[in-house]
């Protein structure tokens, strides 16, 4: 409770600072919206539907192209993993293409699919495909050698000491993947949505830009950082603590 | 210390109640854990003229183990003793099916052994209990491989728990687990698969003397009514006067048998009792030439001065 407390006052001082600037009027308007314009916008926008369609046009992108870049992911992370001679060499190449941010892979997403929803999947999956196949690989090899010789000296083999062994010694690499996957897909998508119009919370921030409304644009953006933090905070969160508690990682409070 | 460590009401692991009661999971309907027949004519496990060299990453060799030849019989209970670093604990990889040696054949009822089998289980000395299943999902572990169906594990998981006397524990996670609980749970998790042979590799050195001791004791009972054949490595020489029919004293790098001792004093025995003492002084003597040897390899010749 004293944490929240502290939050409390943090936030209200910042509140009341930025409401002080707004008040004084130090910038104008449409370059330093007020806090109650940004309230309105965001008030007027779930009114007039607008945001609703765009959280769920958004969310429906971010969802088809997560999936996609979690399911090629593992198969990718598993081969490469698998392999001393593709892990050195594409899994070398992986990883060095980790740094290319992904919005990069736009021009060329719109030269192959053209402007359409394909281009802007093929950003997102580009996004989080190679954090989930990079945790994936790192998962098979920091498992302690003692679980697969322990599984093996129990009678499982192949297929079995994969499912039963390999795979739960690797969930706590395979979670961390997920969730940074997660981060990297959603910037991605908003990103890819600022720059390729069509609906979504990256175009209704372009078109606030466009119609010189900055309330409308702060709006946007508390938007997007409500719904990364939920998703990371209370989705994955939960999950890491539940996998950290159960595998006794770290202390249960 | 209390001669009798079992009595001490100071065992605060002891909680589970089936303590005290050592007739209890001696009778009722148990599964079938009858034992073994004794002393047949082939040894159970049978090692032919054992060597393993490991290649180091310079190109470098090492002798680990050199021209071991060890029969055990159906029903022995085997200690090796040696310094670190003598190879005992690759000895049992050996016998488990996990490496395969470098010259020589294991054979385990006259069969060669190129894999590991259920019929040979090893206990590390890591354990290596998985952390993502609870008590009784490991226990289960090992039955679950070998197609065990599934109201049959679910019995013999309540048995083999209860042997070890941690029945309350059963839906416990690894990590709520003290130290001595933890390799009752590996030793519960070996015995569920009914190995014939049990491998068990210094499973109590990390463990407190008062837990050890119990351990001793539990360890005994438990070969006695399943009648396994137990391989039993440990540096530790009274432990395995303690609890060995015979003890193969291990010379260090290479690995060689140096010398088996038959202890035939009558059981139950005690890590202090007399007898138990003077036969371990015996094999101490002979062992410490080869420990001064380990040490000196260690930390050069600081030891020396």
């Amino acid at each position: 409770m004293k944490k929240f407390a502290r939050h409390a006052i943090f936030y209200a001082g910042l509140l009341a600072i930025w409401a002080l600037l707004a008040k004084l009027r130090v910038w104008p308007s449409y370059v330093f919206p007020s806090p109650w314009g940004v309230l309105e916008a965001l008030v007027a926008g779930f009114k007039d539907h607008s945001f609703w369609i765009a959280i769920a046009v958004s969310m429906k992108r971010m969802l088809l192209g997560y999936a996609l870049s979690v399911v090629l992911g593992m198969i990718l992370g598993l081969g490469v993993a698998s392999n001393k001679f593709l892990e050195e060499t594409v899994g070398g190449l992986l990883v060095s293409l980790q740094s290319l941010p992904s919005i990069c892979w736009l021009p060329l997403a719109v030269l192959w699919f053209g402007l359409t929803e394909k281009a802007i999947l093929f950003v997102v999956v580009m996004g989080s495909l190679l954090s989930v196949t990079i945790a994936m690989e790192t998962g098979r090899h920091q498992i302690p050698k003692i679980y697969k010789m322990a599984g093996r000296n129990l009678g499982a083999r192949r297929f079995r000491l994969f499912w039963h062994v390999l795979l739960p010694a690797s969930l706590p690499y395979i979670v961390s993947g997920l969730k940074q996957g997660w981060a990297f897909a959603w910037r991605s998508l908003i990103s890819g949505e600022m720059i390729f119009v069509s609906l979504g919370l990256g175009q209704l921030l372009m078109m606030g830009r466009d119609l010189n409304d900055m309330s409308l644009v702060i709006a946007v953006m508390i938007l997007i950082i409500a719904i990364g933090y939920i998703v990371d905070g209370l989705v994955f969160k939960t999950i890491e603590r539940r996998l950290q508690q159960k595998w006794g990682l770290t202390p249960a409070t | 210390m209390t001669p009798n460590p079992a009595s001490q009401p100071s065992f605060s692991e002891h909680r589970s109640p089936a303590r005290g009661g050592v007739a209890r999971w001696k009778s009722g309907a148990a599964p079938a854990v009858l034992p073994l027949p004794a002393a047949s004519s082939t040894p159970k496990v049978w090692l032919k003229d054992i060597s393993l060299t490991y290649r180091g990453n310079n190109g470098s060799r090492l002798l680990a183990l050199d021209s071991i030849n060890l029969q055990v019989k159906a029903g022995e209970f085997l200690c090796i003793v040696g310094p670190s670093g003598c190879g005992k604990s690759t000895l049992l990889h050996l016998i488990a099916g996990l490496h395969q040696p470098s010259h020589g054949h294991v054979l385990v009822d006259d069969k060669l052994v190129d894999a590991p089998g259920t019929d040979r289980i090893l206990i590390f000395q890591e354990l290596g209990l998985f952390p993502w299943l609870t008590v009784g999902g490991n226990v289960e572990f090992g039955m679950k491989m070998t197609h065990v169906p599934k109201s049959e594990r679910q019995e013999k998981i309540r048995y083999y728990l209860r042997l070890v006397h941690l029945s309350q524990f059963q839906n416990s996670y690894i990590h709520q687990l003290s130290g001595g609980m933890r390799q009752r749970v590996a030793l519960a998790r070996a015995l569920a698969t009914e190995p014939d042979v049990l491998l068990m590799d210094e499973p109590f050195a990390a463990l407190d003397a008062q837990t050890r001791d119990l351990l001793h004791d539990e360890l005994e009972r438990i070969w006695a009514e399943t009648g396994r054949t137990i391989i039993f490595v440990t540096h530790n020489v009274r432990e395995a006067v303690r609890l060995g029919d015979r003890v193969a004293l291990f010379t260090f790098r290479p690995g060689r048998i140096k010398r088996e001792f038959d202890i035939d004093l009558p059981r139950p025995r005690h890590l202090e009792d007399v007898t138990v003492a003077k036969s371990a002084r015996e094999i101490l003597d002979e062992l410490r030439e080869e420990i001064n040897r380990s040490l000196e390899a260690e930390y050069g010749f600081e030891v020396r001065q």
